[in-house]
């Protein structure tokens, strides 16, 4: 553990220097794959682009649940719920309002993206405090049990017929079914640009790129600049959580996690600091769906399954629970190897035999390789199903983490809980005369 | 991650040559034993006043009573405790001494009954209003949190902080304030630390902690909520007599500046010699209480304990 | 004494006791509701038969998958969130057996292993049943059982025995991990397609009140298996030392290494009679419902978790009787509210009765 923190001690800038590092490590490896397989420059900004969004939404559902984990100790298996209301509820107020004849089968409120974004995180950290209201008081596995049920009902609730489409404030508004709802507001990045008045300065810069890019750079400078903007978010969220950590409200979290009851015994109610925390960690979840889903031109419900929740579990235990950078480290680490990786790879495997037909199913796949010893069309089939298999994989390299590394791959750190930095400053001569040897514990300078 | 925390029982060099089988020597009602370890810092400041209660008892347990499925743990049980006294609850194993506690601190609700604090009606009150009432309790096996430093710990208990608030701790502009008062906190801290001698492990994991120093940060901690009394349960648990020699005289010199003290614990020859009066809990009921002298000379109590022992 | 403090005894008040009178509130106008549809003839009785009948099916496999989560939850003391993919694994063993008896000669070995992946045979077209292909059908059941009891002892073996001692939420994650890599391991091997799996078996109508009730012969032979594979449960750890030993450690498990219990053995005996029967609640599940896809488990998992929190965790009859709650409720709700929210109301239950009744009808852990 004392390695790690030395190599972010080293780093010039710490903490924010090691994260700088690691995203210049995995942002070089996918570069150099890409130049080794002769990708245009357009594939290789979109690939990194691709990336840049995964490691942005990943670390910053990771920074949300590390808030919620830990910090609060507080098990919420129900992320991909409060992702869903957010980014339902932002739709909701935001798209247009309904024209017949029109793409949408619903409308919206019509109300600024700003609006619909900041009525989506109070929506969801609504949902988080009819479920904490209740819900704190239970054992952490049945916590985990209630916030899961949560987010499949909110799923099945969206799914619903009766919410398709209904009247609000005279609107004709609805969540679209299953069958999905558009997303048909106002571009983000340009209301984003043209908030400030830059809409036109960006569209004369798009055009710039028409050097390197040719043919139509819109594309590609969209989902870089996107990116860039997550990272952003992802560096607002690190602020903002890094201050509640580091502070009197951040201590009592950090005393719940320890021990409740001696929280309770002095005085603080701790009930109180829960839902705030939780009610805190869901409206930045939400935050982090709106943002995962705005730009995507749609949604449907069954996007909500309990798996990206587990995926972004794995995402806060790879990075170590309890710690800031390693939760932005394990997003990035996630997204980067675990989720994109493998359908990198894919294309990579691709590139390379280009002609290769994969088999359809695994007794196709199978039946060579016993018959007459022919590996290929297994290999094939393998490669085909690589979205299925790297999902076996993030389950192994779970069952490993918990096994070998529970805490995390910065090994277990300990973030002062104050305001202040928390060192002997004071001089202690009166304590050194009577030898105080003091257990010895783990590497405490911070 | 539940790691027990069981004392282990580490002896301090500094105080090995006060010698164990040295009779603390305080009479009931006289003087503590304060400066006998010499140098310790003898003014306690917690720069908040110290204590300040109004009324002659105020504790006062009226018919108190709690029951668990089908055994009745506390079972009609009154007393009350005067102002700036250390009081000693005792009873044999089972006697309900700790379910009282709980029940008084609003650990536990009880089914019956009212615990006043201060001339107010707390009972069936949540543990957190309690403790901000004043009434602040430490616990049987020392509860420190364990991957907190001990600064960590002290910073903890101080009521009202205003970082505490959210929005005032992450908002530009007023986090000034909160950075503000924790360093006035942090002054606090060090005062108490040096009070209890144990500043030199400032920075050490609570978890590294030995069992009697352990035992030391909560009571420290306890007295950083400026409480007004303080429900001691076995504080001497696992503690070696030199360090118990140190953790006594703490209690009488603040006992002493007007902090009230009850006091759970199961060695009777440190009850008789320290505590002025003595509670005597026998199957949820209090049998009889009085000064050390006449429990002692009570028959009663004897049977109690020969009875509750065999 | 001030207004917040009126105010914090008034909350506590209102989450805490009326918890019990709102739902009895709550009940009594859907009784209410429910009689007034019969009285008008809005609801028909033979429609709520078939709902209700239905529900107790649904309600047979819960509890009976049920039995397995809910000892490992009291014994090993943790939720197994890979259960679910146990009841799937068991379910494709068991099926395939099936298959591969039903059909041997007359397809593709391969393709009957793979329990028809991609089209290739169809359950339909072996004619399996429990009436058309008794003897398939019997080994598929016994094959299911047997290769989940190996499936969940090799897993123990291997994932959660080394951590053993560590907590629940440790475990927890790491069973979370187990579902992932099993389940999208058979999605890889029997592809991602739902197929039907057995032949229309044949029925008979009750008649009911107002019109028929269809009973079919696998609703029998789920009731006959369940029913039968719960009262041997019932019977083993009543009669036998083993288990004993078990409600001995599902209660303490400290006291249990104490006393010479050896509870590895325990251990083991409960993955096997677990795994045993969630194998079969699996390969019953697919043979009442007729289709078969990789996510019925996982999908099942929710509600099997919510039937054991309403019994109480540790207690075997709490799961039977939780799992006919939430089968019934999941069947059952639909008279009031739409179908969509049908498994939601199943959740909702169980969320209900987490607040008002954290320990479970059955107070949990003392009956095993």
């Amino acid at each position: 553990m004392s390695v790690r923190d030395d190599v972010s001690a080293r780093l010039p800038g710490g903490d924010a220097g090691l994260i700088v590092a690691v995203l210049l490590v995995i942002y070089a490896a996918y570069v150099l794959i890409g130049v080794g397989l002769g990708y245009s420059l357009r594939g290789q900004l979109n690939t990194i682009a691709v990336l840049t969004f995964y490691i942005g939404v990943f670390a910053m559902l990771a920074l949300a649940l590390n808030l919620h984990w830990g910090y609060t100790g507080l098990f919420n298996i129900g992320i991909v719920g409060f992702m869903a209301v957010g980014i339902y509820v932002m739709a909701l107020v935001s798209k247009p309002l309904y024209e017949s004849g029109g793409a949408a089968q619903v409308g919206g409120l019509g109300l600024p993206l700003v609006v619909g974004i900041i009525a989506g995180m109070v929506a969801a950290a609504l949902l988080g405090l009819v479920i904490a209201l209740p819900a704190l008081r239970l054992r952490a596995d049945y916590l985990a049990i209630v916030t899961i049920a949560m987010s499949e009902i909110v799923r099945f609730s969206f799914l619903s017929g009766e919410l398709q489409q209904f009247q609000l404030l005279g609107e004709r508004v609805g969540f679209g079914g299953g069958s999905g709802l558009i997303l048909d507001f106002t571009d983000p990045l340009e209301a984003f640009f043209g908030f400030f008045g830059l809409w036109d300065a960006y569209l004369g810069f798009v055009d710039s790129f028409e050097v390197l890019v040719p043919n139509n750079p819109k594309p590609v400078v969209d989902g870089l600049v996107y990116g860039v903007v997550l990272l952003f978010f992802v560096a607002a969220f690190y602020w903002l959580l890094k201050r509640t950590g580091e502070s009197p409200f951040g201590r009592v979290l950090k005393a719940i996690r320890e021990d409740e009851d001696v929280a309770n015994s002095l005085g603080k109610n701790t009930n109180r600091f829960k839902i705030k925390a939780f009610m805190l960690g869901c409206a930045l979840m939400g935050l982090a769906g709106i943002l995962w889903l705005m730009t995507s031109g749609a949604v449907t419900p069954n996007f909500f399954r309990p798996r990206i929740t587990f995926f972004v579990w794995i995402a806060l235990i790879i990075g170590g629970a309890g710690s800031n950078t390693g939760s932005v480290l394990g997003g990035a680490v996630f997204a980067a190897l675990l989720y994109q990786g493998p359908r990198y790879l894919k294309n990579l495997v691709d590139t390379v035999l280009p002609n290769a037909d994969a088999p359809s199913g695994f007794g196709p796949a199978i039946a060579p390789l016993i018959s007459n010893f022919d590996p290929a069309p297994l290999f094939f089939y393998t490669i085909d199903s690589i979205r299925q298999l790297q999902l076996v994989f993030m389950g192994l390299v779970l069952i490993w983490l918990m096994h070998n590394r529970p805490e995390g791959m910065l090994g277990y750190r300990k973030e002062t809980a104050a305001g202040i930095p928390l060192t002997a400053a004071r001089a202690r001569g009166t304590a050194e005369t009577d030898g105080g040897e003091s257990a010895s514990g783990g590497g405490s300078d911070e | 991650m539940a790691a027990n925390p069981l004392p282990e029982v580490v002896p301090m060099s500094e105080a090995a040559d006060a010698g164990d089988g040295d009779e603390p020597g305080v009479e009931s009602g006289a003087t503590s034993g304060a400066g006998a370890v010499g140098d310790a810092p003898t003014e306690l400041n917690l720069g908040s006043g110290g204590p300040s209660v109004s009324e002659e008892y105020p504790l006062q347990v009226d018919s108190l009573r709690k029951s668990f499925g089908g055994i009745t743990a506390v079972d009609d049980a009154s007393f009350q405790v005067e102002r700036g006294s250390l009081t000693g609850l005792i009873g044999p194993n089972g006697a309900g001494k700790s379910t009282t506690f709980n029940l008084i601190t609003g650990m536990l609700q009880p089914d019956s009954g009212t615990v006043t604090f201060d001339g107010e009606d707390i009972t069936g009150e949540k543990a957190h209003a309690i403790a901000n009432r004043g009434l602040v309790r430490t616990f049987q096996i020392a509860r420190e949190l364990q991957e907190m430093t001990v600064l960590e710990n002290m910073m903890l208990a101080p009521k009202y902080q205003r970082g505490e608030a959210l929005w005032r701790s992450v908002t530009p502009g007023f986090r000034g304030d909160v950075i503000e008062q924790e360093s006035e906190l942090l002054d606090r801290v060090w005062n108490v630390l040096e009070f209890f001698e144990i500043d030199h492990i400032a920075e050490e994991y609570a978890g590294n902690l030995s069992g009697g120093q352990r035992k030391l940060l909560e009571m420290a901690r306890a007295l950083l909520t400026d409480p007004d009394m303080l429900l001691l349960d076995e504080p001497f648990a696992g503690v070696n007599p030199s360090l118990e020699r140190r953790l006594l005289d703490h209690i009488h010199e603040l006992r002493e500046q007007g902090y009230t003290f009850l006091l759970v614990e199961h060695d009777m020859d440190l009850i008789m010699e320290n505590c002025e009066r003595v509670i005597v809990l026998h199957q949820g009921r209090v049998l009889t209480e009085g000064t050390p002298a006449e429990i002692q000379a009570n028959e009663e109590v004897i049977e109690a304990y020969l009875g509750g022992n065999v | 004494m001030g207004i917040a403090e009126t105010y914090t005894r008034g909350r506590q008040f209102a989450v805490a006791r009326p918890g019990s009178v709102l739902l009895a509130l709550v009940g009594i106008i859907l009784l209410y509701d429910l009689l007034s549809g019969l009285a008008t003839g809005q609801t028909s009785f033979s429609s709520v038969g078939s709902l209700v009948w239905d529900g107790l099916m649904r309600g047979l496999v819960i509890g009976l998958a049920g039995i397995g989560l809910s000892m490992t939850y009291s014994i090993l003391n943790f939720a197994n969130f890979a259960h679910g993919d146990f009841i799937t694994a068991g379910a494709f063993s068991g099926w395939a057996t099936t298959y591969l008896v039903a059909g041997l000669g007359r397809a593709d070995v391969g393709a009957l292993l793979l329990v028809g992946a991609g089209g290739s045979v169809f359950g339909g077209t072996l004619g399996i049943g429990v009436t058309g292909t008794p003897l398939a059908v019997a080994a598929g059941a016994l094959v299911a059982g047997v290769a989940t009891v190996v499936l969940a002892l090799g897993i123990d073996r291997l994932v959660f025995k080394p951590i053993r001692d560590e907590d629940g939420i440790t475990l927890l994650i790491t069973s979370v991990g187990v579902a992932f890599a099993l389940r999208y391991l058979m999605q890889f091997v029997f592809g991602s397609s739902v197929r039907g799996t057995t032949s229309q078996p044949p029925s008979i109508s009750l008649y009911f009140v107002d019109g028929a009730v269809r009973i079919n012969a696998h609703d029998i032979a789920v009731v006959v298996v369940a029913g039968g594979l719960m009262l041997a449960v019932h019977l083993l750890l009543q009669m036998t030392k083993l288990g004993k030993a078990m409600r001995a450690m599902a209660d303490n498990e400290d006291l249990a290494q104490i006393t010479g219990i050896p509870t590895e053995r325990v251990v083991r005996s409960v993955w096997v009679i677990g795994g045993g029967l969630t194998g079969v609640a699996g390969y019953m599940f697919i043979l009442w419902k007729g289709t078969l896809g990789f996510n019925d488990g996982w999908l099942l998992l929710l509600l099997i978790f919510a039937a054991v929190i309403l019994g109480g965790i540790g207690s075997i009859y709490g799961a039977i009787v939780g799992g006919l709650a939430i089968g019934l409720t999941a069947s059952v709700s639909v008279i009031w509210i739409p179908s969509a929210f049908a498994r939601a109301a199943a959740f909702a239950v169980m969320i209900v009765l987490l607040l008002v009744k954290p320990e479970g009808i059955f107070s949990g852990r003392s009956t095993a």
